[in-house]
């Protein structure tokens, strides 16, 4: 308990981990990957309120499951708490977050402030992405920005952290330390441009890739496949998107409502077909991911579990795609922890101390 | 005067079309559903490989004539040109002059069509029918952009990191812009210490 867990900066949880040679970032996420381990990413529910409880309150249902929290910037264009106040939140803690991006809200200026803002947080991990439609979420009558799109952010973003510059080429003083990420969709047309398309993604400075929802395990080989064969999996860490469906009924609302997800019948049909749809959804999870992990060149999973989150623990343990690894978890720190311990007492026992008892006791 | 005809604007078609469909997906505004069709620019994609090639002919033209703009003034042709450029491309690409044309890397699908105006590759919300997220009638600009770019010569050019856009250059002309950039790197490599 008392020693220090692999990935924790002595000096305080909040703070970054040394500087490691060939490492771009000062984040746990990147040793994971680096060191040749099994990743495991998640993503917080980000919460409709200004209370920070109900994040650290998210987060702890992780703990010691995961590796990196995905911290969503309004996904599917809803309104909720931003990525950066997320982050904020998360980092104070010690939490490994990954600060998601969309460009869809922000133009160049407000994004790169972000970046410069969120590095000094303590945000380690950057996620690149394009944004969904305004269309698509409560707010449909907002202006879409897409100033950049998710290629130019990620080239923006490689140039602040390798070069020191703004877009503009002004100096920074203090470059941001950060891992970058992408999105892919292997499961969306055009079917034979979206590995090319990953390529361009490294090219332009991704590190890492997390995929939307695997529901197709044989359309998902066939990428990776491709991908392999252009030489990306040896660039890049690429991560498998994957979760839990909830009903036969909540498959075929997503399947029409969410663009870019793609379920096929057969899995459709297996919900329906069973006594407890949603154990069999979870099932369905593990029983993907155990195919996914042995597929050469995927080094990771990215378990999204929309409001299912408390089953991310039993889908990590129950798949062992951790293999008896334990990911950082908060703790008591030390301190603490002795403080707690002698002095526990005083919340639950009904004694009233003197000076004098003391001095007597202490002898 | 009171029995002139009202005159049918926007508003009214949407109006008029917004009821008789069923056919609502989730969050697309009836205003979608009446614009044009896009035949004129599906047929520029098929035909990507001619416009290819009548394209490096045009810009070898319009590079003969640097002397010629250079001596009225670029500043003087820049109207007149804008003029014809918008509504040719307009026509052919459905063109939203964005000034910085890009169409040669892009299978001659213009990627400011797309309502996210994406220039490095398609989003991950195409559907499976190969159609928009955002407009289900419109084929995926990117979609077509990759079927363009397989029929051309140098279609590999869509791999190509894109900066993005530089919206101070917006509505001025893209063709005289690439003249005036081609014209000086000719002078910069015939005399290269003339532009030291």
């Amino acid at each position: 308990m008392n020693a220090r867990q692999l990935d924790e900066n002595p000096a305080g949880i909040h703070l970054p981990l040394d500087p490691l040679p060939g490492h771009t970032s000062r984040g746990r996420l990147e040793r994971v990957l680096r060191r040749g381990e099994f990743a495991v990413t998640t993503e917080l529910n980000p919460p409709d309120s200004a209370d920070p409880e109900d994040v650290y309150n998210r987060a702890k249902i992780f703990d010691g499951w995961v590796d990196a929290i995905n911290a969503v910037d309004a996904s599917g264009a809803n309104c909720h708490m931003s990525s950066v106040g997320i982050c904020a939140l998360l980092t104070r803690m010690g939490y490994a977050p990954i600060m998601q991006i969309a460009c869809r809200d922000k133009n160049r200026i407000a994004i790169q402030g972000d970046v410069l803002g969120g590095a000094a947080m303590g945000v380690a991990n950057m996620l690149c992405l394009t944004g969904d439609g305004v269309q698509a979420g409560d707010q449909p009558g907002a202006k879409p920005v897409f100033d950049l799109d998710s290629m130019s952010l990620l080239e923006t973003i490689r140039i602040m952290r390798d070069n020191g510059k703004f877009l503009s080429g002004r100096k920074l003083t203090t470059p941001p330390q950060v891992f970058l990420g992408c999105a892919v969709n292997p499961f969306a047309p055009p079917y034979d441009f979206r590995p090319v398309h990953l390529g361009k993604k490294i090219a332009a400075g991704a590190q890492f890739a997390q995929t939307q929802y695997c529901f197709d395990v044989p359309m998902f080989k066939t990428f990776m496949q491709k991908a392999r064969d252009l030489g990306h999996t040896e660039k890049l860490f690429l991560l498998c998107g994957v979760g839990p469906l909830a009903s036969a009924k909540t498959a075929k609302w997503i399947r029409s409502n969410v663009p870019g997800i793609h379920i096929p019948d057969a899995v459709i049909k297996r919900l329906e077909g069973a006594q407890d749809q949603k154990k069999e959804g979870k099932q369905l999870c593990i029983d993907i991911i155990n195919e996914v992990k042995e597929i050469p060149g995927v080094a990771g999973i990215h378990v999204m579990a929309y409001r299912q989150e408390e089953y991310v623990a039993e889908i990590v343990d129950e798949s062992g795609v951790l293999k008896g690894r334990q990911p950082w978890q908060r703790e008591i720190r030390r301190d603490d922890q002795i403080v707690a311990e002698r002095l526990d007492h005083i919340l639950h026992d009904e004694i009233t101390e003197t000076q004098v008892d003391m001095v007597k006791t202490a002898h | 005067m009171s029995d002139k005809q009202p005159t049918v604007t926007q508003a009214t078609l949407v109006k008029k079309a917004a009821p008789k469909s069923d056919y609502k997906p989730a969050d697309v505004s009836p205003q979608r559903r009446v614009q044009r069709t896009f035949a004129v620019r599906l047929w520029s994609i098929r035909h990507s490989r001619l416009l290819e090639w009548f394209y490096s002919r045009f810009a070898d033209v319009f590079l003969l004539l640097h002397p010629l703009w250079k001596g009225i003034g670029y500043g003087r042709v820049e109207a007149p040109v804008k003029f014809v450029e918008k509504r040719v491309k307009g026509f052919m690409f459905d063109c939203r002059m964005c000034g910085q044309c890009v169409l040669s890397s892009t299978g001659m699908s213009c990627p400011m069509n797309c309502p996210k105006q994406l220039r490095n590759g398609p989003c991950g919300g195409v559907r499976a029918n190969g159609n928009c997220e955002v407009e289900p009638d419109m084929p995926c600009v990117w979609v077509k952009a990759w079927e363009g770019s397989r029929n051309m010569v140098h279609g590999d050019k869509i791999l190509d990191v894109q900066k993005p856009v530089d919206q101070s250059l917006r509505e001025t002309s893209a063709w005289l812009r690439v003249t005036a950039q081609a014209a000086a790197a000719r002078e910069t490599t015939q005399n290269p210490g003339a532009s030291a």
